[in-house]
């Protein structure tokens, strides 16, 4: 059995040699100083991190998608909050249903939805552009606040909140008051899931660009097929970091146990 | 039902009602009117044209390696960071989660980097002299797989992470008290447990490379896939009928691989 051990542990590391070289890669590369994306660089220089500031759509665009994706959480929240604190709280005839038709968005081609938006919302509901982007950002993150706060909802003892009432507070007033705070990290943690869900969201923006309007992850899909310098390995390692950074705090919210829950 | 549950619903529902359901339906319902007309015209004009039965037959070959490829990757590596000490083992989640979480286009670009005219792969070769001049490895099916492979292994191998540390293994130490071997133990304990769990992981794989855009859009090249091809119709030749009846067609596939691959999950679940 040692054997099939050494075996597999290799296999293993080969499997995430795959999965993180590609990435390892483009951070090395992003540090080319020529015009042209090579591997490995030809020298250090931190030139294309400079343009990443000197391309005014790159600046433009990061800006509408950090927007997009904070307001748009902001309405997930408004309507998820609620939606997953009666799903958990209170049992009733087509709950289950209720609960699928609230997470079928996922289920849902991204493409598919992004293309059903821009023809109704757009040219038969005659919303301007960026209400469209909004609204579709906001249509896939509430799937992820659902599910991520109904999963903190379930560690949290309804009996607790009876009991708060049952000494004289009001609903709301023990809602804000003893459920909220108690599933705090649960909450942050089902913002910075959405927020990642939406900032790195193609399939809905790639419909929803107009004069002015575009977000990152399209600027970045345009760019690519007309220039291949560095400039695009820069920004995926600037988007790294943020990544790993939202990761970390995720971790420290509430674990990696909602990744692997399904 | 509870009335306070009803007015919490509410809002979400309507949304979703008015942003997402009612725009799905019309656009299924569309796709059977011509000239205010009922008619199946749509979709014969597509079965027919032998160019858009190349594109389903593409996608869906690459869709299912991508899967086979992401199972026989994933598997063993799941298990083997559902074995490891715990420190390890949050250290490799930590690593699958990583790239889950990072941006499509930039996983997508990465490739580019790699299997270019002059990229990483075609430059050891060119230079080894074990080819004369580059490979067209770039913008063909075969990129788009790697890519699709590289999207969506972390997937499936937290999904199995998932179902095997639910597995008990007090069933497998059983086995073995009785005699098995390590591997007897696995192949009739273990594997048979975890594959429903396989089988879910290979549904979000393959579902998702059905549908993937970013990833055949930087790729493929002139490739099409469906999710290219609805994009194409759409938004450059702004043939939103034809965009219509390949969104459905999408929608219809979908919607029957999860439906066969969740009937077909549960009926292996030997806890029913």
């Amino acid at each position: 059995m040692k054997e099939g051990n050494r075996m597999l542990s290799l296999y293993t590391l080969l499997v995430f040699i795959f999965l993180l070289g590609p990435l390892v890669i483009i951070s090395i590369t992003s540090f080319e100083p020529g015009t042209v994306l090579k591997f490995p660089p030809e020298g250090f220089s931190l030139k294309w991190y400079k343009n990443i500031f000197e391309v005014s759509a790159f600046m433009e665009t990061f800006k509408t998608s950090i927007i997009i994706s904070l307001l748009g959480n902001l309405l997930a929240l408004l309507l998820g909050v609620p939606a997953a604190y009666a799903l958990s709280r209170y049992r009733f005839r087509g709950r289950d249903t209720l609960n699928a038709i609230f997470l079928s968005p996922v289920l849902i081609p991204g493409i598919v939805l992004g293309f059903t938006l821009l023809r109704y919302l757009i040219v038969v509901y005659g919303l301007p552009i960026v209400a469209g982007l909004l609204i579709g950002h906001t249509v896939i993150m509430l799937p992820f606040i659902i599910r991520v706060i109904a999963s903190s909802l379930e560690n949290f003892d309804f009996a607790v909140e009876e009991a708060a009432q049952s000494l004289g507070a009001s609903r709301l007033y023990t809602f804000f008051k003893v459920v909220l705070p108690n599933i705090r990290s649960g909450i942050l943690a089902a913002i910075l899931i959405a927020f990642l869900e939406s900032f790195n969201n193609v399939d809905i923006s790639v419909f929803m660009t107009g004069p002015g309007i575009s977000t990152l992850p399209i600027q970045m899909l345009t760019y690519v097929q007309n220039y291949f310098d560095p400039t695009i390995a820069a920004i995926s390692v600037i988007l790294m970091v943020l990544t790993a950074a939202l990761m970390f705090i995720i971790e420290r919210l509430m674990g990696f146990t909602y990744f692997t829950k399904r | 039902m509870n009335k306070r549950a009803i007015y919490l619903l509410l809002p979400g529902l309507l949304f979703l009602a008015a942003f997402m359901l009612v725009p799905i339906t019309l656009t299924i319902a569309s796709t059977f009117v011509q000239d205010g007309k009922l008619t199946l015209e749509g979709y014969l004009h597509f079965f027919r044209d032998g160019y858009f039965n190349r594109i389903l037959l593409t996608t869906l070959r690459v869709s299912v390696v991508t899967t086979l490829v992401c199972m026989l990757l994933g598997y063993p590596a799941a298990y083997y960071i559902s074995r490891a000490s715990a420190r390890k083992k949050s250290i490799l989640l930590a690593l699958s989660i990583f790239p889950l979480l990072t941006s499509p286009v930039v996983r997508s670009f990465s490739w580019m980097i790699i299997l270019g005219k002059k990229g990483l792969i075609n430059s050891f070769l060119v230079n080894t002299g074990l080819v004369a001049k580059p490979l067209d490895i770039l913008y063909t099916p075969a990129a788009m797989m790697i890519g699709l492979v590289h999207l969506f292994l972390p997937l499936i191998i937290i999904t199995l992470l998932g179902v095997m540390e639910n597995l008990d293994h007090e069933l497998v130490r059983a086995a073995r008290s009785l005699g098995a071997s390590p591997f007897a133990a696995f192949r009739k304990i273990t594997f048979p447990l975890t594959v429903p769990g396989l089988i879910i992981g290979g549904i979000l794989v393959f579902v998702g490379s059905l549908t993937a855009y970013t990833t055949p859009a930087l790729l493929g090249g002139k490739e099409r896939v469906v999710s290219t091809f609805l994009y194409q119709n759409a938004m450059t030749l702004n043939d939103w009928q034809a965009a219509s009846v390949i969104a459905v067609i999408m929608i219809v596939i979908t919607f029957v691989v999860v439906g066969l691959m969740n009937a077909w999950a549960n009926r292996l679940n030997p806890k029913g």
